[in-house]
């Protein structure tokens, strides 16, 4: 029981994640490193925001939480969509080889940029306590609030996406550019206001991950991304890159698989290699992946 | 309605028009034919805005729109059913025609045209809820030419109706071409490799041979024309 619901948060942040890379290529068709490191940033604007809302919502408290993520991922909205301004705007007409590039020039700038003393400084800083410590006793399991939480705030996140997609005009736009941008523009649709909310929505989901990633984990770091953001990255290509009920299904497979993987005795080190071999193994099977329809690529 | 003046549209090294200049009056139906890779597609492609003018203006109802982006000139009134239909395969069909609609607020109005939508094509009608991908292509082309008229344009380009369609289906559609055009006094500008049929419902023709304007003429004259029969009409 605690496994599984360890799996559940550990998976729904990688779920998180990785509908941010899925709603991205699904509007651009390329795959944008540097979303990993807005999971960082939503870290430190969480860890910069939350003490100066304690004394507001109380220490320690789900109203901390709830306006520190809501916070984080406002901010990180602006991040990512400037980012697209700025970065990949510039490109839209170029090969996709030179946006993917500059995508990983725009992550090593953020990770190593942030580095700087002057930025946020290269050591670990311990993440603001923003939920009451004490465990709860759920079914017979001892879990830690956090990992309660965080399958939840995903849930209502997720159906609240699902709206959005399926009932909203935006979410028409979207799916519609996704499709196609020229038949899109032939409808009235101004592409760039699509694809701006596309990166502020990945990257406010990004943001909401990054803090309920660090309440989990030790501390944060410049680096914090890379991992779960590889991970991530590897959920939405499992799930089918572009699909988004294939990120949520493909990050619980990988959380949920770490989570068992990493329970066992004497295999517990190999967690990472034997994740990623049944990745492999899923991919030799199903080459576009979980829900992904076979399809070529557009030029 | 539609003026272009000396246009110049090219591709890389490419020139594809070398400034071509035609003019469609409001309420007529004005048809563009030439040979594959005359420039027809090109020709609407650079009205509509998805291609840059590298010489020359679009004029619709009278104002430049040469850098109009497409989204904005469909604010203004044009609607472009492109070649190949473009018809938002993962979208339902009646999300097809609401996209047609994207930029209108008047709930009630689109209630109306989504009706007139179905009265003149029923088969979208019945098959509302389908992905539109899995339509035919009779029904796509149908879906996209309904889903251009859900803008209440002003002005319709249409990239080649015919293609890839039975023929009797073609007279079907060709047929309500028509009627849209009478029912709404729409103005349209029509590309067709079906030269015969689609002289047979316009006012007026514009021959166009790779990338220049050869002739142009009330319809009725070019139908009887010797050298537009021999090249566009299959002989006879
Ligand atoms: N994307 C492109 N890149 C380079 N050349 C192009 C491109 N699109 C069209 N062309 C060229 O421009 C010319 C005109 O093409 P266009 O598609 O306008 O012809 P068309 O009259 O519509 O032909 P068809 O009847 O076959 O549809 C052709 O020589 C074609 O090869
Ligand atoms: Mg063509």
């Amino acid at each position: 029981m605690q496994q599984l619901v360890n799996g559940l948060a550990l998976g729904s942040i990688y779920a998180l994640i990785a509908l941010g890379y899925t709603m991205v290529y699904g509007v651009l068709r390329f795959i944008n490193f540097a979303h990993a490191d807005l999971l960082m940033l939503g870290a430190y604007a969480g860890y910069f925001v939350a003490p100066a809302l304690a004394p507001v919502f109380g220490e320690a408290s789900y109203g901390l939480l709830a306006a520190t993520v809501f916070l984080a991922a406002v901010a990180c909205a602006g991040v990512g969509a400037g980012i697209e301004y700025l970065a990949y705007r510039p490109l839209r007409n170029r090969p996709k080889l030179t946006v993917l590039i500059t995508a990983i020039g725009v992550s090593l700038l953020m990770e190593f940029g942030c580095q700087h003393p002057a930025v946020f400084g290269a050591k670990t800083r311990p993440f603001p306590q923003l939920l009451p410590a004490e465990q709860i006793h759920f079914l017979g399991a001892t879990v830690s609030r956090v990992d309660m939480v965080i399958p939840l705030v995903t849930c209502g996140l997720l159906m609240g996406l699902w709206w959005l997609v399926q009932r909203t005009r935006m979410g028409m736009a979207m799916r519609a550019v996704s499709f196609n941008q020229q038949a899109a523009a032939l409808m009235g649709v101004n592409n760039n206001r699509v694809i701006s909310f596309t990166f502020a929505l990945g990257s406010a989901l990004a943001a909401v991950a990054g803090v309920l990633y660090s309440v989990r984990a030790s501390g944060i770091d410049p680096l914090m991304g890379i991992r779960p953001g590889l991970i991530a990255f590897s959920a939405a290509v499992v799930g089918g890159i572009g699909d988004l009920a294939g990120a949520v299904l493909g990050g619980l497979l990988l959380g949920m698989l770490e989570t068992y993987v990493g329970g066992l005795p004497g295999v517990s080190n190999y967690r990472d290699a034997i994740s990623f071999g049944m990745l492999v193994v899923i991919l030799l099977v199903r080459p576009s992946g979980l829900l992904g329809r076979a399809q070529v690529e557009k030029v | 309605m539609l003026e272009v003046r000396d246009l110049e549209v090219g591709y890389g090294a490419i020139t594809a028009l070398h400034g071509i200049s035609l003019k469609v009056e409001t309420g007529r139906i004005v048809t563009l034919i030439g040979a594959n890779g005359a420039g027809k597609t090109t020709t609407l492609r650079a009205i509509s805005g998805l291609l840059r003018a590298r010489r020359g203006q679009v004029l619709l109802e009278g104002l430049d729109v040469t850098r109009c982006a497409a989204h904005e000139l469909v604010a203004r009134g044009l609607a472009h059913s492109p070649e190949g239909r473009m018809v938002f395969a993962n979208l339902s069909v009646i999300e097809n025609l609401r996209m047609g609609a994207y930029l209108r607020r008047d709930a009630e109005g689109v209630k109306r045209d989504l009706e007139f939508v179905y009265g003149v094509f029923p088969r979208l009608q019945e098959r509302l809820w389908q992905q539109a991908g899995t339509l035919s292509g009779g029904e796509q082309q149908m879906l996209a030419i309904g889903r251009a008229l859900m803008s209440r344009p002003k002005c319709l380009l249409l990239d080649e109706p015919s293609l890839g369609i039975a023929p009797k289906l073609v007279q079907t559609i060709f047929q309500k071409i028509v009627e849209i055009n009478r029912q709404l006094g729409l103005t349209i500008l029509l590309v067709e490799q079906s030269a015969h049929m689609a002289l047979e419902i316009s006012h007026y023709g514009y021959v166009l041979e790779t990338g220049r304007i050869l002739l142009e003429d009330r319809a009725e004259v070019l139908r009887t024309n010797a050298r537009v029969r021999e090249a566009y009409l299959g002989g006879g």
